[in-house]
């Protein structure tokens, strides 16, 4: 029912309404079916558009798909490696869904997890708590950190109506710097026997490994449980109505006796929150101490993950399924076809590309179609 | 503490500023004619690769500057075409420019050059020796040292305050980032305007990074921009979208980045990376203090279709 409303609402004039009318470029226009076409067609566009690059390597478009399934699908070890891919990519993908549901772009994402995963291996590594309790705590400290992190953009964008991208860009990079000093030679968090690492966690704080003879580790299931929650969350309760409607439409919410402000706040400490566990599950999981430099762009690869995934969680977990299949068997491709990792890269760029051109070219369609219809 | 200032640093503080300053007059332009360009960083990967691939190819730097220039122009072509004629969202859109700018490049490196990561060092541009100037005694060394391309970013500062401030073409551009249905009204064809602009944007952020890889290191690398794109959007922050301002706040991030290097080099308390963290606060700081609301061009961000 309250889809109707929200509906209604986005088709409502309102001179107040947040700079990006994002709902309206990702919504893909209702149906399921229309919702998986849109995915498949996107998918195959920027596949298409990229090709050129697989030539340009010498190799073929054949050679290099074989490839790719082989080293992402082809063996159980290959597709533990997929999930494992699956899980950052989509806890982050998640973050950058939940902002854009209230209207907000969350381009930090990736300092964000950076943070989250430091603060989760410092906390998980030094904090006196029992051996029970150590990875709730240290996974929560990533949270928190990641939440944290996004709090000033947060406020200077609900309190002076600050573009939460340009902030949040701005902390990237202080987070960056920040993150590199602490674990450089002469910093205060880094291993006496590994450069640009923690120290290793305690095995109290990993978590557990869930495959045997593999790397996949119980932040995958942890990653599918939160995307329930935020599903549940987003569709279900009446924070997350109130949370669409502030996307959708400030000034009718603010109408409805909502605060914008207070849920610009949640929202962004959410987006952060979810961005800290993606770093945090990679570190306690993967890693098993923070590394300078582990997450190779999950952040920003997390804007195509839910975009293409329409900002749903079911699509956002497809999306993150996508981009974890490209991941996980880039390694292949670059060993098999010669093609370089950073094709993923140019292709989430792609998928990003199209999903802002679609609402125009759905523009120019619906004009063409009517004006056919006139004649 | 002398030893911070030195005419060295001085120098390197301008070598630092130049690649920000460009970028920084291309986004002055495209955001004042109401596009939000988030893009620069993308678009300088593309201008220091291309600039790169014309220079080993042809053996001359100048090849390289002005394939820079037209890379730079490309992607901010594409950014154009999805944002202003199809009306597109523009962040997102200058995302899309961002992840493609440097997934591309450095997809690409392997490709030219065989080798992951870096291409092998190519022609330079050379310094301009203007007599007279690097003979002078102390400031000398600084002259005997700057490129035509170092010349070029101050005049093509105050080309850019002149036309932007000065001209009826440039404030016709800023009434498209202010109110383009007025401007609409008057006559403007505001989404003309404003794919030039984002053109232009583009080509100044690609010899932004033509300057990076073929004045300052002769090579390219992939990521070689490290967040300049961002850097000078900060510096518009900073500089309310002004020129003047924008300039020097170009300047100082520039002579910062020097003394942090030198500081490095004389083993000084403050660590390095840490100071490079700086700019990025300072401009939260100062997006939190007194840029306001109202110093944003007022319709950045928003398509403009007639209705």
């Amino acid at each position: 029912m309250d889809a109707d409303i929200l509906d209604e609402v986005l088709r409502a004039p309102d001179g107040q309404r947040g700079l990006l009318p994002l709902l309206q470029v990702v919504r893909g226009g209702g149906s399921a079916g229309r919702s998986v076409m849109s995915f498949a067609l996107t998918v195959l566009a920027a596949l298409v558009a990229a090709a050129p690059v697989v030539y340009l390597s010498g190799s073929s478009v054949g050679e290099a798909v074989t490839a790719l399934l082989d080293g992402s699908l082809g063996s159980p070890r290959a597709i533990t490696e997929t999930l494992l891919q699956l899980t950052p990519l989509l806890l982050a993908g998640l973050a950058v869904a939940v902002a854009f549901h209230a209207g907000l772009f969350n381009i930090g994402v990736e300092g964000q997890l950076v943070v989250g995963g430091l603060v989760s291996a410092v906390v998980a590594g030094s904090l006196a708590v029992p051996d029970l309790l150590r990875l709730p705590v240290s996974l929560l400290a990533g949270v928190l950190a990641g939440a944290v992190w996004v709090l000033v953009p947060a406020l200077l964008k609900a309190i002076r109506g600050v573009h939460e991208v340009v902030t949040t860009i701005m902390l990237n990079y202080v987070a960056f710097a920040l993150s590199q000093y602490l674990v450089s030679p002469t910093g205060p968090l880094v291993s006496p026997t590994q450069p640009s690492a923690t120290e290793r966690v305690p095995d109290s704080a990993r978590l557990p490994i869930i495959w045997d003879d593999s790397r996949l580790h119980a932040g995958f299931l942890l990653a599918l449980a939160v995307t329930v929650v935020i599903a549940w969350l987003l569709y279900r309760t009446p924070a997350g109505f109130r949370l669409r409607l502030v996307g959708a439409n400030p000034g009718a919410a603010r109408a409805h006796g909502i605060s914008v402000a207070r849920t610009t706040i949640a929202a962004m400490l959410l987006s952060g929150g979810l961005a800290g566990l993606a770093g945090a599950v990679e570190v306690l999981g993967l890693y098993g101490r923070y590394y300078d430099a582990f997450s190779p762009g999950y952040g920003f690869e997390a804007i195509a993950v839910a975009l293409l995934g329409q900002l749903t969680p079911i699509g956002t977990l497809a999306a993150a399924g996508f981009f974890a299949v490209l991941g996980a068997g880039s390694i292949q491709l670059q060993a098999v076809a010669g093609i370089s990792r950073e094709l993923i890269a140019v292709v989430s760029g792609l998928v990003v590309a199209f999903v802002a051109a679609r609402p125009a070219a759905e523009r120019l369609a619906e004009g063409v179609s009517r004006r056919r219809a006139a004649r | 503490m002398i030893d911070l200032l030195s005419v060295a640093v001085l120098l390197s503080g301008i070598h630092l500023a130049v690649p920000l300053l460009y970028p920084t007059l291309g986004g002055l332009l495209c955001e004042r004619a109401g596009v939000m360009n988030i893009g620069l960083e993308g678009m300088m990967l593309a201008g220091a690769f291309a600039g790169v691939v014309a220079s080993y190819a042809t053996g001359s730097p100048w090849a390289g500057i002005v394939a820079a220039v037209l890379a730079g122009a490309l992607s901010g072509f594409g950014l154009a075409v999805i944002t202003v004629t199809v009306g597109g969202d523009q962040v997102v859109a200058a995302t899309a420019v961002n992840l493609v700018g440097a997934g591309l490049t450095a997809a690409l490196v392997p490709v030219v050059w065989g080798v992951d990561g870096a291409s092998p060092p190519v022609p330079q541009v050379p310094a301009l020796v203007i007599p007279g100037l690097s003979g002078l005694p102390v400031v000398g060394a600084i002259f005997a040292d700057l490129t035509v391309i170092d010349y070029g970013a101050g005049l093509l500062a105050l080309a850019v305050w002149w036309f932007v401030f000065k001209t009826q073409a440039g404030l016709r551009l800023r009434a498209c980032g202010e109110n383009p249905e007025a401007a609409d009204a008057a006559g403007v064809p505001v989404n003309r305007v404003r794919f030039a602009a984002v053109v232009a944007s583009g080509a100044l952020a690609g010899l932004g990074g033509a300057y990076l890889s073929l004045v300052t290191v002769g090579l390219f690398q992939a990521g070689m921009t490290q967040g300049r794109g961002y850097l000078a959007l900060a510096a518009l922050v900073f500089g309310k979208w002004r020129v003047g301002p924008a300039f020097v706040a170009c300047l100082a991030f520039g002579l910062a980045a020097a003394v942090a290097l030198r500081s490095q080099v004389i083993d000084i308390a403050v660590p390095y990376e840490l100071l490079l963290a700086l700019p990025y606060l300072l401009a939260l700081v100062a997006l939190a203090t007194f840029v306001g609301r109202a110093s944003a061009p007022a319709a950045i961000g928003r398509p403009f279709r007639r209705s």
